[in-house]
C-alpha cells in the first residue's frame, strides 16, 4: 500500500490568497493512499523542507506530493529533500497551484476546488511512480567550439587555459570574425587589429587548442559529456604542415583582380590568398572557383614558385571525427544586405534605397573598411564610384531593424553606436566634413556609452535629424537623400557624397540548419535560443551545448566577450565532473512484446533505438528487438507514442502514470 | 470590490495535454503575468507531443472531459527536434477517427503555444472553455467507459494465460 503524504504550500500570500490552502490538505487526506497532509507558509524554505524530510521519517511515507509552484521552479529542490530523507527522488511530484491556480485566478471557491483537483491528480500519479535509478554517464573533457570570431576565441582561450583541450572550427581561412574588419571600436576608439591580432596569435599557439579553419561542421552525434562531432576540413588545396606562409605565391598568381570579401569587396585578392595580412593560420588557401588551374588545367604558377613544396591540386576534403564534452556555437552574424531582398525571405528589401545599385551607397561594415589603417584605402575616407574623399556624408540608421513592416522588428544593438564613431572617424579624417544621421531615437545603454554618443555631437559636430528617409537617388555625382525632419516637422533633402547605411544584424545564413545539426532552438529570425532568458543566458535548451556572442542576438564586443567567458566557465564546471548524472526519463523496450516493427526507429530523432538479438539456448536466433540506447535517448517518448505492440515505455511518463491522471478526472 | 463574476448553469471540465517545453512554460508564464483565464482546465504534462498517444484523448472524454484540448511547440521548434510534428500527422489522421465515430470535433483542439505565448495560451483557453460551455455536457463517450480494457497490460490471468499460449 502507498502512503503518500501531501504538502500544500501557501507561498506567503501568493497562493494562500485566492486559494484555501487548509481545505486543500483536508482533502487530500481523505483520498485513497493518502497517509499525511499538511500545509506550511513556504514549503522550499528550509523549515519547510525540515517539516518535509521528517514527515516522510515519521509518517513512513512512500510517495510526495509537494502542491506549490511550477515544477519548473523547484522540482529539483523537492526531490533533493526527499533523496536526502531517503526516498527515491522520482517519487515525489509537484502540484502545480501557483502558476497555473493561484495566480490565474480570483475566485476563491473556484480556485481551491480546481487545487484540490490538480492535487487529486498529482496524488493518483505518484502512487503509479517507479523508483528510478540515477542515470551518470562519463564525461570527455574537450570541447568543441564553433565559430572563430571574438567570441569563439574568448570562449576557446579561457577552456584551454583552464587546462582542457579545445577544438575550434571555423569556416573561413581565418580566424577574425567581424571584429578583425572593424577599424577603431567603441566606446574607447581602439583599434580592433591591435586588441584582436593577439588573441588570434595565442588561439594559434596554445598548446591546448587544436584550430581546424577552413571546416565546417558536418554531423553531431551524442549527448552531454559524449558528443561525437564529425568536421570536415574543406580542400585548402595548401598543406598546412609544408607551408611557411613566405606569401610569395600570393604575389605571382595570375589570377589578382578577384574582389576581396574580407574588404566588403572595395580591394582586390589572388585565387590563391590568406583574407588579411594578419590571418591566422597565415596559410593560404586556393579559391578554386576563380583559380584558372582548376577552371581550365593551365597554369601552376603558385605550385612552380612555392619553395617548400606546399600546394597540393589534388588535395580532398577530409572528415576527421573528434570526441566532444560540451560545445560552445558562436557562429556571429551577417549584416541585412542592402542589394536586393534575400531568397526565400519573409524579409523585404530596400528598394528605396537602390537595392545596392548605387555605388556611394555602402554598409557599416564597408565604411569600417574604408576606416581601417590596414584597408583597401589605407584609411582614407575615400568613397567607392570615383575615389573622391567626400564632404557630406549621411548615415542612415535602422536599415532594417525596428522596421516590422520590412520584416524584422528587433533592435540591432550596436548601431547606433558604431554610427556615432563612423561621424567621429569621419571627422577625424577630413576635418571640413559634415556628417548627418538620420535616426528614429538613441540607444545608447552601456558604460561610458552615452558620453560617447553625446561627444559625436557636441564635439565632432554630427547633425542628428530624428526622422526618416523615404528614397535616395544619384543626381550627377551625388546622392540625393530625401527624408523628413520629424522634430521639426519639415521634408530635408540633402545632397550627399557618401551614404552610410546602418544595416541590422541578423543571424548567419545557414544558422538554422547548423541548429538542427546541433539539436538547439532557434527563434524565428534563426538566432539561437538561450534556455532561459534572464536565469540561463548562455546554456541551450539541449544539454552540454552553449551559447556565446552574436548569434544568439545582436551584441557588442563587451557584452560578447563576457557570454563568452560566461559559456567557457559553464563548460568548466562541467569538466569539473568525472560522472554527469541525468534525468533518468528514457524509453524502455519489453523484449517479451516488442515485434521487432522498428517502428519506433522510424520516429527517434536522435537515433536512439537499435536492434537487438534474441538467441534461445542452443543458439538459435528468436527475433530481433528493437533496444533503446539510454545515453542516446533524449526522453521524448515519441516512440511510445507509435508503438503498435505497445512495447516500449517512458520511464516517468508511463501510460500507467497518465491514465493515472486522466482518471482522477 | 471585485464584481461578481456570472455563474453558468453549465461548468464543462477541460484536460490538457501539454508539452512540459512549450506550452506548461506558456501557462506557467501566463501565470507569472497574472493573466486571469477560466478556472476550467486541467493540465497533463507530457515531455513532448510526440508522447501523446491518441488513446489519451479517447480516455479523456470517457472520463468525463466535456473538451480536450492538445498543445506543444511551434512546428521548428520541438525541444526533441521532430515530435511535435509527428503529433501533428497523428492527430491528423485520429481526428477522422474521432469523427467517424461521432465525436463533435469542436470539442477537441490542438493548438501551439510556445513558452513566451502566454498571452495566446490565455486565449486559446478562454475561448475553448466558453466553446465547449455553450456546446453543453458531452454525454456520448460515458457509457463505454467501464467496459474499456487499458491496451498493453494483461490485468486478468485468463489475458494472461491467453497471451502465453500465442
Ligand atoms: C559595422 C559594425 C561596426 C561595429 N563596431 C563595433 C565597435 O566599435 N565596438 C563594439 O563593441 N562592437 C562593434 N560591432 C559589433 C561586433 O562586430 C560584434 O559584437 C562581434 O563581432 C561579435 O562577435 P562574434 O564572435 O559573436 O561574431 P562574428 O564576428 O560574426 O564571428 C563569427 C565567426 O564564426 C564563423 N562561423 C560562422 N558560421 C560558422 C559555421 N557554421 N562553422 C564554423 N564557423 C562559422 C565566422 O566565419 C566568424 O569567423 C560592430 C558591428 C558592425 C556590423
Amino acid at each position: 500500500m502507498s502512503r503518500v503524504g501531501v504538502f500544500v504550500c501557501h507561498c506567503g500570500e501568493n497562493i494562500a490568497r485566492t486559494v484555501d490552502v487548509e481545505r486543500v490538505a483536508r482533502a487530500a487526506e481523505q483520498l485513497p493512499g493518502v497517509a499525511f497532509a499538511t500545509d506550511y507558509k513556504y514549503m522550499c524554505s528550509d523549515p519547510g523542507q525540515g517539516l518535509l524530510k521528517r514527515a516522510i521519517a515519521e509518517q513512513r511515507l512512500s510517495h510526495v506530493v509537494v502542491a506549490a509552484c511550477s515544477p519548473r521552479m523547484h522540482e529539483r529542490t523537492f526531490r533533493k529533500a526527499v533523496e536526502q530523507a531517503g526516498l527515491n527522488p522520482f517519487l515525489c511530484e509537484m502540484a502545480n497551484i501557483r502558476e497555473h491556480c493561484s495566480w490565474v485566478h480570483e475566485d476563491r471557491e473556484e480556485a481551491t476546488t480546481k487545487a484540490i483537483e490538480i492535487v487529486g491528480m498529482l496524488v493518483e500519479r505518484v502512487k503509479k511512480n517507479r523508483v528510478l535509478p540515477t542515470i551518470t554517464v562519463p564525461v570527455t573533457k574537450k570541447a568543441l567550439v564553433i565559430g572563430g570570431g571574438i567570441a569563439g576565441i574568448q570562449a576557446a582561450l579561457d577552456i584551454a587555459d583552464a587546462g582542457h583541450q579545445v577544438v575550434l572550427v571555423e569556416r573561413e581561412p581565418s580566424i577574425g570574425g567581424h571584429m578583425a574588419q572593424l577599424s577603431e571600436t567603441f566606446p574607447t576608439l581602439d583599434c580592433s587589429q591591435c586588441i584582436m591580432t593577439p588573441k588570434m596569435v595565442d588561439v594559434a599557439n596554445h598548446p591546448n587548442i587544436t584550430l581546424h579553419t577552413y571546416s565546417e561542421i558536418e554531423q553531431v552525434d551524442g549527448y552531454i559529456g559524449n558528443f561525437q562531432v564529425t568536421i570536415r576540413k574543406k580542400a585548402r588545396s595548401v598543406d598546412e604542415q609544408k607551408c611557411t606562409g613566405c606569401g610569395v605565391c600570393l604575389t605571382k598568381c595570375p589570377q589578382n583582380k578577384i574582389p576581396n570579401s574580407f574588404d566588403c569587396n572595395l580591394g582586390t585578392r589572388s585565387a590563391i590568398y590568406v583574407p588579411f595580412p594578419q590571418a591566422v593560420p597565415n596559410i593560404p588557401v586556393i579559391d578554386r572557383e576563380h583559380c584558372t588551374r582548376f577552371k581550365t588545367g593551365k597554369c601552376g604558377v603558385c605550385q612552380k614558385v612555392c619553395g617548400p613544396g606546399a600546394v597540393d591540386f589534388e588535395q580532398q576534403d577530409r572528415l576527421l571525427v573528434e570526441p566532444v564534452g560540451a560545445i560552445v556555437v558562436a557562429t556571429g552574424f551577417n549584416l541585412y544586405s542592402i542589394d536586393e531582398k534575400p531568397k526565400g525571405s519573409e524579409i523585404k528589401g530596400y528598394g528605396e534605397f537602390g537595392h545596392g545599385r548605387i555605388p556611394d551607397v555602402i554598409d557599416g561594415m564597408t565604411f569600417e573598411r574604408l576606416a581601417s589603417a590596414s584597408g583597401p584605402t589605407g584609411g582614407k575616407i575615400l568613397r567607392p564610384s570615383d575615389g573622391k574623399e567626400p564632404r557630406q556624408v549621411v548615415f542612415i540608421q535602422c536599415v532594417g531593424s525596428r522596421a516590422r513592416e520590412k520584416g524584422i522588428s528587433y533592435c540591432s544593438k550596436v548601431c547606433c553606436m558604431y554610427t556615432a564613431k563612423h561621424t567621429m572617424l569621419f571627422k577625424h579624417k577630413v576635418h571640413d566634413g559634415q556628417a548627418y544621421v538620420f535616426f528614429m531615437d538613441a540607444r545608447t545603454p552601456g558604460k561610458s556609452y552615452d558620453e560617447f554618443w553625446r561627444r559625436s555631437i557636441e564635439e565632432e559636430e554630427a547633425v542628428y535629424i530624428r526622422g526618416m528617409v523615404s528614397r535616395l537617388y544619384q543626381k550627377g555625382d551625388k546622392v540625393v537623400v530625401m527624408g523628413s525632419d520629424i522634430a521639426v516637422g519639415v521634408q530635408v533633402e540633402i545632397e550627399a557624397d557618401l551614404v552610410v547605411l546602418a544595416t541590422a544584424i541578423m543571424p548567419r545564413q545557414g544558422a538554422d540548419s547548423l541548429a538542427q545539426k546541433l539539436g538547439i532552438s532557434y527563434d524565428k529570425y534563426h538566432f539561437y535560443s538561450e534556455a532561459h532568458a534572464k536565469l540561463k543566458p548562455v546554456e541551450c535548451a539541449t544539454a552540454g551545448i552553449y551559447l556565446a556572442g552574436a548569434c544568439q542576438g545582436p551584441k557588442d564586443i563587451p557584452d560578447t566577450v563576457s557570454q563568452a567567458s560566461a559559456a567557457a566557465a559553464k563548460v568548466m564546471t562541467l569538466f569539473a565532473k568525472e560522472q554527469l548524472e541525468r534525468e533518468p526519463v528514457v524509453a524502455r523496450v519489453s523484449e517479451k512484446n516488442c515485434v521487432g516493427c522498428f517502428s519506433c526507429r522510424k520516429v527517434c530523432p536522435y537515433g536512439a533505438v537499435e536492434e537487438k538479438e534474441i538467441w534461445d539456448r542452443n543458439g538459435k536466433l528468436i527475433k530481433t528487438v528493437a533496444y533503446v540506447n539510454p545515453g542516446v535517448c533524449a526522453g521524448c517518448g515519441t516512440c511510445q507514442a507509435t508503438c503498435p505492440s505497445k512495447s516500449v515505455e517512458l520511464d516517468g511518463y508511463t501510460d500507467e502514470q497518465i491514465v493515472a491522471m486522466i482518471e482522477a478526472l | 470590490m471585485h464584481h461578481a463574476k456570472p455563474k453558468h448553469e453549465f461548468e464543462p471540465k477541460i484536460i490538457a495535454f501539454v508539452c512540459t517545453w512549450c506550452t506548461y512554460a506558456g501557462a506557467d508564464l501566463a501565470g507569472t503575468s497574472r493573466m486571469q483565464y477560466p478556472a476550467n482546465v486541467r493540465l497533463v504534462k507530457f515531455p513532448c507531443t510526440g508522447r501523446i498517444d491518441p488513446v489519451f484523448i479517447l480516455k479523456a472524454f470517457q472520463q468525463g472531459a466535456d473538451g480536450v484540448l492538445v498543445s506543444g511547440c511551434h512546428p521548428g521548434d520541438c525541444h526533441y527536434m521532430a515530435g511535435n510534428f509527428h503529433a501533428r500527422r497523428r492527430f491528423a489522421a485520429f481526428r477522422k477517427l474521432l469523427e467517424f465515430i461521432g465525436v463533435d470535433l469542436q470539442r477537441l483542439q490542438f493548438s501551439w503555444v510556445s513558452a513566451a505565448e502566454a498571452g495566446k495560451w490565455v486565449e486559446v483557453v478562454t475561448e475553448l472553455t466558453e466553446r465547449v460551455r455553450a456546446m453543453g455536457p458531452m454525454r456520448e463517450f460515458k457509457d463505454l467507459a467501464l467496459e474499456e480494457q487499458w491496451s498493453g497490460s494483461l490485468t486478468t490471468p485468463e489475458l494472461q494465460e491467453a497471451y502465453e499460449a500465442i
